[in-house]
């Protein structure tokens, strides 16, 4: 990105959101207030240029431009309030925002981004809200950007926003960060929520794939935010290690026609150096504090890929291994399923058909993830008749037409199945 | 300090609930200790237990004229049987009373913010 005001705009937005968010005690109004003050911004800054602190301009612009909309707005009972609140800190609100030497001016606390993510991620928010809200707030998406990367009428996704917003509001959600005792589910969320942001962005789904990558790499920015603020916890250097590892392997995901290349046939050497050598110092760094969580597994099994020149160097016994410790902390039917198909590499696919057999079938029984799996195992389990079945249930329950052509092209490649 | 409705759910009518079994005993125990731990801690603003959905009656009034029909206002076999009033500084401590309520009636409770508080 060459336009320094949306450098500016995509590192500080959330930032700059988030102590408004503090000071003027409304998500409105500092949202509001923000975009006035990078409509400041680009008129004055390709004129006058970059001030030393471009943050805390549009932060201190920002807020003068929310008090004067409260002096304007003070016939409201409510709003008079705010404005008389504000009225007591240390400046002239009337002040000509366009001074470089306001920077010091608003007190920029680091904890305001982790309010924020805490208070978008709040657990009384449906999931899909908890997504709409990080991404609008603190990754500073507009409304038409994340309906566009979640494939939903954008009408939807900015009535999912206003509902979110208004019931943190209605409810007196508090903004701040949760009390120790409720730390570990609270962060669990918000780190749910950035790796299902990162998730969508990887898979993707739609055409618009410059928009998916767009997801991951906000993702990532939001993951390091969070071990930046919050060093000390080892679940969210795990997650940020999980997602630079997963992102390492982004150039050889995909052929030149676009088509989806699997791990196994990846060519290793267009794997990003630079994310593998940070993710595996990350897995490093969250391990030693030996307080193992399922994003640290997680991002310790992408390690082991990343630690292998070729597929077939593979560690499988120490995937396995790992597998059996994320079952352990956190038995659901996706990880048994990759259990599963690790197991099969390591025992072959008899052994990984076994596994699978032992799964609740139920849960998965829309999970095309589950079918891809079986129809490989059975391929190579030399059952391509059943393998074709199954191929043709992944095929069905696949949303996304680049893995649709890599399931028909495996099931095309099967050996013609007897009649 | 803003106020919250805790409200407790039921999957079906409770109309022949029985009071005198060891069930119904246990979480009447729980629920009065949940009352006075509210009391204690100044949290109280009111509560109530509700005779079952089948006692209710609903009143329009519509130009003048008042009408009434037997039956709750929603037909759904869910109904609500009870309720509480609190005081309490945020969410948080809302949904932390909320999930102490669940506990001691051993079943959903719903929380909503009254308005204007």
């Amino acid at each position: 990105m060459t336009d320094p005001l949306a450098d500016v705009f995509r590192r500080e937005a959330g930032r700059c959101t988030a102590t408004l968010i503090r000071v003027l005690g409304d998500i409105d109004l500092a949202e509001d207030a923000v975009a006035e003050a990078f409509a400041i911004a680009a008129e004055q800054w390709p004129v006058k240029g970059l001030p030393p602190n471009p943050g805390g301009w549009i932060t201190t612009t920002a807020r003068n431009r929310a008090i004067d909309r409260l002096r304007r707005d003070s016939t409201r009972t409510d709003r008079h309030v705010a404005a008389h609140r504000l009225r007591g800190e240390d400046m002239d609100p009337d002040q000509n925002p366009e001074l470089d030497d306001l920077d010091g001016f608003v007190d920029v606390v680091p904890d305001d981004q982790l309010r924020l993510m805490f208070l978008c991620c709040h657990p009384a928010l449906a999931a899909d809200a908890q997504v709409a809200l990080t991404l609008r707030l603190l990754g500073g998406l507009d409304t038409p950007e994340i309906a566009r990367a979640f494939l939903i009428p954008e009408p939807t996704l900015a009535q999912r926003i206003v509902r979110a917003k208004r019931k943190l509001r209605d409810n007196h959600a508090p903004y701040r960060v949760p009390r120790a005792a409720e730390l570990p589910d609270r962060l669990h969320a918000v780190l749910t929520t950035v790796y299902l942001i990162y998730t969508e962005g990887h898979t993707a789904s739609s055409g618009d794939t410059l928009t998916r990558v767009d997801l991951s790499r906000e993702a990532i920015r939001l993951g390091r935010v969070l071990t930046e603020l919050m060093p000390d916890e080892p679940e969210a250097v795990g997650l940020l290690a999980l997602m630079v590892l997963t992102e390492a392997r982004r150039p050889a995901r995909t052929a030149i026609d676009g088509s989806m290349i699997r791990l196994a046939d990846q060519d290793r050497t267009l794997w990003d150096g630079a994310f593998i050598t940070e993710g595996h110092a990350l897995v490093r760094a969250c391990l030693r504090r030996n307080q193992p969580g399922p994003f640290q597994i997680q991002a310790a099994i992408a390690a082991v890929h990343a630690d292998a020149g070729t597929a077939n160097q593979t560690d499988w016994s120490q995937i396995v291994a790992l597998y059996d410790l994320l079952v352990a902390l956190n038995a659901n039917p996706v990880v048994a399923l990759n259990r599963a198909i690790a197991l099969a590499e390591l025992h072959g696919p008899a052994a990984g058909l076994e596994a699978l057999q032992s799964l609740d079938a139920g849960v998965l029984a829309d999970y095309q993830p589950y079918y891809a799996a079986r129809a490989d195992l059975l391929a190579r389990a030399g059952q391509p008749h059943e393998a074709a079945a199954a191929y043709d249930r992944a095929i069905h329950l696949s949303a996304n037409a680049t893995e649709r052509r890599f399931l028909e092209a495996r099931r095309a490649a099967l050996a013609a199945p007897q009649p | 300090m803003p106020q919250y409705v805790l409200s407790v759910w039921h999957d079906q009518p409770y109309d022949d609930l029985d009071f005198n079994s060891p069930e119904t005993q246990r979480m009447v125990a729980q629920v009065s200790d949940f009352n006075a731990s509210l009391e204690k801690a100044g949290v109280w603003v009111f509560g109530a237990g509700l005779r079952p959905a089948s006692t209710a009656t609903v009143v329009r009034a519509a130009g003048g004229n008042v009408s009434m029909i037997d039956g709750p206002y929603a037909e759904t076999k869910e109904q609500m049987g009870g309720f509480w009033v609190i005081e309490a500084p945020d969410l948080d401590a809302a949904l932390d009373w909320a999930g102490r309520a669940a506990a001691a009636c051993e079943g959903p409770i719903e929380v909503r913010p009254t308005e204007g508080a």
